[in-house]
């Protein structure tokens, strides 16, 4: 249903955006990933028509949005970085205000909006103005303002920005939702845990170039190593990492922290094998925890840096 | 165009505009109190109870001329005159308690008779001035030169005085060189009979010498103001309203300008250009709502000035209407001509309200134009908000008709016309 291609995009010296291309088909939640200033609002502000690139071309179910009152338009909702309420008015009126702005009146307007405030659950807060609302409230009632004119493509840019996680879960809720009833949604998002809760394919933007377009499993597949090991031991166990990455079963090891980071395939049969090795050495193992390799190891794997500090 | 949205942000605005109390005190109460004061201070000259202005005299002579004098001055409604030592006067001078001190010199009486005559040695009076007052210095002297010329000629053609000094010229004229024979007849000629004729005055009306008699001013001055009718008194709380309301209405204007560039620092902007809305929805909305914000202004505070200190649309009411719309437009206009070159909220708030006291000062809002010297008065029709503020006092209190409120109409919407199209031209739609 959506296509880009080589998009491009520069502010002053800096190149944000640089042949960008990725498509995306009905029904698809797609994550926009990358660190903070890798290009992703850039990238979704041409698609949701704010920005015109300066070169390439966007495609909305074949056609491109052609003026500010291109009703292809109509298909987009867009849910900005920033929170875009008018504070004093109350959440009604400022979805009601939102509906407007897409022709929507009388009961029409009446419905889109008291349906967008069910789903976000701010019915019984729809009076007050929205300066009174908390922070996660706010986030939920930004989300609900793009939902009115019940658009196709429903593009977040990092929607959950400074939110408690008891409200993060319950924005996650209503996407899930959202994505049920057969919306496209493309989520741009720095946090991992995020993409893969509820992406089903990621695009990994760098430097604002594509690193990386693929399902979660094919982008798994390509790490070394499936489980992270995390081993804490007595002494120093810089000089053990070099022999650990000779046993069998064993893809990576490196100290971490302090700790030994150990990349294994098979979890069960690789912590057996590492803990026999230490045993085997006299090193006391004081605590040991293992996870599942993370898009943070991806990530890292992909650019050689963390996701958070690049 | 798309009405739906239009009326909406339309709407909106004036929804946010009265439920921001300071917005509202701004623009409905600061305009009426100020002007309230303006009024007060410049329509109390309209009473004749204008201040007097305080004055000292010092009596070096004490004759009975500098006495009369004194007498005179101190009875003018325009003086509010002492009379005290010179160190005094100068002293209260130099405090600015009294604007103008009058030194009447030792001798002055008779030296101003026998100058009368023959010029000569004048004596001089000393005018003592507070610096940060000349326009009362002219008004003071213009009485002085009055008062003397009628006091001295009285003496001069009545006064023991002056018949001592016709004397004493008579006899100087015998033995004087200095003045052609022909001219010493005459003088001889005039002086003989002044005195021939104060005798036969003195017979004619027993014991009268000192009074009447003498010169006075050859004509007196006969005030009227020049206004639509013999009733109507010029009211300056309307000029005051006028000036106030345009002020307090174009910054109204500016802060819907700032209001535009406030989206941007939200995700506002983002979400209105997100919506299908063309630019002239989007900016003409913002301008019309401003537009109409300053019509309920103007409409409440000339209706106070109405009901408070009757002021009236003594010209066309049509001519009052328009004016008001059109300026109400410009405001409008200005407000996306402010958002269009504004880069940061903070730096176009200083910037437009600086360029805006600008405007109101030159088009007279706080002193009226007409007070300006010429070349200021031609030079300030390039500025809107005279148009506006004449347009108003053409429509109230100069009680003149519609097609005197007609250029001024035409010049706002001129105005409204080319702040509008280069707000357009200007505006950054995209951030780069
Ligand atoms: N209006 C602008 N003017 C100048 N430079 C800009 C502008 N917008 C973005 N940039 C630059 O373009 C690059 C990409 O910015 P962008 O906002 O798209 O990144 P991002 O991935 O959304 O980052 P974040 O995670 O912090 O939101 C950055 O280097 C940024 O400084
Ligand atoms: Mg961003």
């Amino acid at each position: 249903m959506f296509q880009a291609q080589n998009l491009k995009k520069r502010f002053g010296a800096v190149q944000a955006v640089d042949g960008v291309s990725f498509a995306i088909q009905a029904g698809e939640t797609v994550g926009l990933l990358g660190p903070n200033g890798a290009g992703k609002t850039t990238i979704v502000s041409m698609i949701a028509g704010l920005l015109t690139p300066d070169s390439g071309e966007i495609r909305l179910e074949g056609r491109a949005i052609a003026s500010d009152t291109d009703p292809v338009k109509r298909a987009i909702g867009f849910v900005p970085q920033d929170l875009a309420l008018f504070e004093k008015l109350g959440g009604r009126e400022n979805l009601a205000l939102f509906g407007a702005l897409y022709g929507l009146k009388g009961a029409e307007l009446d419905r889109a909006v008291d349906m967008a405030l069910g789903l976000v659950g701010l019915a019984d807060r729809q009076k007050d103005a929205v300066e009174a609302y908390s922070g996660g409230m706010k986030r939920r009632l930004n989300l609900a303002a793009a939902l009115l004119h019940d658009p196709k493509l429903l593009i977040l840019d990092e929607p959950t920005v400074g939110v408690d996680p008891q409200s993060r879960n319950a924005i996650f809720d209503n996407l899930e939702a959202l994505k049920q009833r057969g919306l496209t949604l493309i989520y741009t998002t720095h946090y991992m845990e995020e993409a893969e809760r509820l992406c089903d394919r990621l695009v990994i933007v760098d430097h604002g170039r594509v690193l990386k377009d693929g399902t979660l499993q094919s982008l798994y597949a390509e790490l070394p190593a499936a489980n992270l090991l995390e081993v804490e031991i007595e002494g120093d166990g810089a000089p053990l990492c070099e022999g650990l990455r000779c046993v069998a079963g064993v893809a990576s090891a490196e100290l971490r922290a302090g700790r030994l980071a150990v990349g294994v395939d098979n979890l069960a049969m690789g912590s057996a094998a590492v803990l026999a090795w230490l045993a085997a050495r006299g090193v006391p193992v004081l605590h040991l925890a293992s996870e599942r390799a993370t898009l943070e190891a991806v990530f890292l794997n992909l650019t050689g840096r963390s996701l958070r500090d690049a | 165009m798309n009405p739906t949205a239009f009326y909406a942000l339309f709407r909106k605005d004036l929804k946010l505009f009265f439920s921001d109390k300071r917005a509202v005190l701004m623009s409905f109460a600061a305009p009426i109190l100020i002007a309230s004061f303006f009024g007060f201070l410049f329509s109390g000259s309209s009473k004749g109870d204008a201040a007097k202005v305080p004055a000292a005299a010092v009596d070096l002579d004490g004759s009975a001329v500098s006495k009369k004098l004194l007498a005179a001055l101190a009875a003018d409604k325009g003086l509010d005159l002492k009379a005290e030592n010179l160190d005094a006067a100068r002293e209260r001078v130099r405090k600015g308690k009294a604007t103008v001190a009058v030194v009447v010199p030792k001798g002055f009486g008779e030296d101003a008779a026998r100058a009368f005559f023959r010029g000569g040695l004048k004596p001089e009076i000393g005018v003592l001035y507070d610096p940060s007052h000349t326009a009362e210095l002219g008004m003071v002297k213009g009485l002085l030169t009055q008062h003397a010329m009628e006091v001295v000629s009285a003496e001069v053609f009545n006064g023991e005085t002056g018949r001592v000094v016709r004397r004493d010229t008579l006899k100087e004229l015998e033995t004087t060189k200095d003045l052609p024979a022909g001219e010493r007849v005459a003088l001889k000629d005039l002086l003989g009979s002044l005195d021939r004729f104060q005798a036969s005055q003195s017979t004619a009306k027993p014991g009268g010498t000192g009074g009447g008699g003498g010169m006075s001013m050859p004509f007196a001055m006969l005030e009227s103001a020049v206004t639509s009718g013999d009733k109507i008194e010029y009211n300056g709380f309307a000029h005051a309203f006028a000036g106030m309301g345009v002020q307090f209405i174009l910054f109204m204007g500016i802060e819907a300008g700032i209001s535009i560039l406030l989206l941007r620092q939200t995700g506002l902007w983002k979400r209105l250009r997100a919506a299908p809305l063309s630019r002239s929805t989007l900016l003409g909305s913002r301008a019309a709502s401003a537009a109409a914000i300053a019509l309920i202004i103007l409409a409440v505070i000339f209706a106070f000035a109405r009901l408070v200190f009757k002021v009236q649309v003594l010209g066309s009411f049509a001519g009052f209407a328009g004016v008001c719309l059109a300026f109400a437009f410009m405001t409008g206009a200005y407000g996306l001509l402010i958002a269009a070159l504004g880069r940061t909220p903070e730096a176009a708030r200083g910037l437009a309200i600086f360029v805006t006291l600008l405007m109101v000062m030159l088009g007279g809002a706080w002193i009226p134009a007409f007070v300006f010297p010429g070349w200021l008065q031609k030079a300030t029709l390039l500025v809107p908000t005279r148009w506006a503020v004449d347009g108003l006092d053409a429509m109230t209190w100069r009680g003149l008709g519609f097609l005197d409120a007609l250029p001024a109409i035409l010049v706002l919407l001129g105005f409204a016309a080319v702040f509008g199209a280069v707000a357009v031209w200007k505006f950054r739609w995209q951030e780069d």
